[in-house]
């Protein structure tokens, strides 16, 4: 496991910070307003950032 | 890995209309996987709404949609259904829309158990028109219109359906983002009026006027209360309180469907 690409579809991110608070391995943060994803490598591609993101703004990929 | 939900999504429309935390993005996702999930052809499908925030939904989807009076999105979609049977069709809307101004045509449509999926999500309020209270409004809470709390006793959208004759009633929240396009598929296959009611969270209407201090903390209210129809069996009326049921509530295959009965009657009157 090493980890997931994680893009944040910036124009649609309307900061609510649900995606933070329900990762289970804290690989996003908040960056006042806006999503962002410092620790990728930590990813274990549970998906519940996409899955739980209101905004169509959070994107895992497998890689 | 990432889903593709911006096939299903008409090109430009996002982002989307609602603030920031509502969960009606959440439904609007499960409810795209779902049509996936049952490969539904899109210029089959016609996606039905009233007025309200939950009802902007039909807007962003790239398939059949029908933005209609508010309340009456029971009716249009039986008419859809009645003039091309062969055709999905999805009603989509909010609780004050589904039971408050158009409860006439829900319970109607429930009664004839026509095969529609209705996909109401519970936010507690009417959110769009400013925050009044809804029949959905549990009792002693704040809304615009209930300065002092809310007197009136609830709704239960479920109990409700299953009272009015649906023969699919389902229940999930905005935080168990599988289990509803689990229930919605579930619903499109089956045969005849399908509920599936979505407890959902308001921040903005809400959330703000209930001492919810943050979107976090109604999703979190969300996930905490919910229990599994199964789990529930095992517990008493006590540890119950307070807490609402999750999973498929009612099934019932039996009841013939309102289209079918229709064309049998149609095929009799033509025959005598």
């Amino acid at each position: 496991m090493s980890g997931a690409r994680i893009e944040v579809i910036e124009r649609n991110c309307k900061g609510c910070s649900i995606c933070v608070e329900f990762c289970p391995k804290n690989v996003l943060e908040m960056d006042v307003f806006l999503v962002t994803a410092p620790r990728p490598e930590d990813c274990i591609k549970c998906m519940q950032c996409e899955l739980l993101c209101p905004d169509f703004a959070i994107k895992v990929h497998d890689e | 890995m990432a889903y593709d939900y911006e096939s299903s999504i008409r090109p430009g429309k996002l982002p989307h209309i609602w603030c920031p935390g509502c969960g009606h993005g959440i439904v609007m996702k499960g409810l795209i996987r779902a049509m996936d999930t049952c490969e539904l052809d899109r210029k089959n499908t016609a996606i039905v709404s009233g007025i309200g925030c939950a009802s902007r939904l039909p807007g962003y989807l790239d398939a059949c949609t029908l933005h209609t009076a508010h309340g009456r999105a029971a009716a249009f979609a039986t008419g859809v259904k009645m003039a091309k049977p062969g055709m999905n069709v999805i009603c989509v809307g909010g609780d004050g829309d589904g039971t408050a101004i158009g409860g006439n045509h829900f319970i109607h449509a429930c009664r004839r158990n026509i095969d529609l999926t209705y996909v109401i999500m519970n936010n507690y309020i009417y959110g769009m028109t400013g925050g009044q209270f809804s029949p959905c409004t549990p009792t002693g809470m704040l809304a615009s219109t209930t300065p002092y709390g809310n007197p009136d006793p609830v709704f239960d959208i479920s109990k409700l359906a299953i009272g009015a004759g649906a023969t699919f009633v389902a229940r999930t929240t905005a935080m168990h983002p599988r289990q509803i396009d689990k229930l919605i598929t579930q619903g499109i296959k089956h045969k005849g009026m399908a509920i599936i009611e979505v407890l959902d969270d308001c921040p903005t209407s809400y959330g703000r006027r209930n001492k919810f201090r943050s979107v976090i903390d109604m999703m979190k209210r969300l996930k905490d209360n919910a229990v599994p129809v199964k789990a529930a069996a095992k517990m008493t009326p006590e540890q119950l309180e307070g807490k609402f049921l999750t999973g498929v509530l009612y099934h019932d295959t039996e009841l013939p469907e309102y289209c079918e009965q229709y064309e049998a009657l149609t095929k009799k009157a033509q025959n005598a």
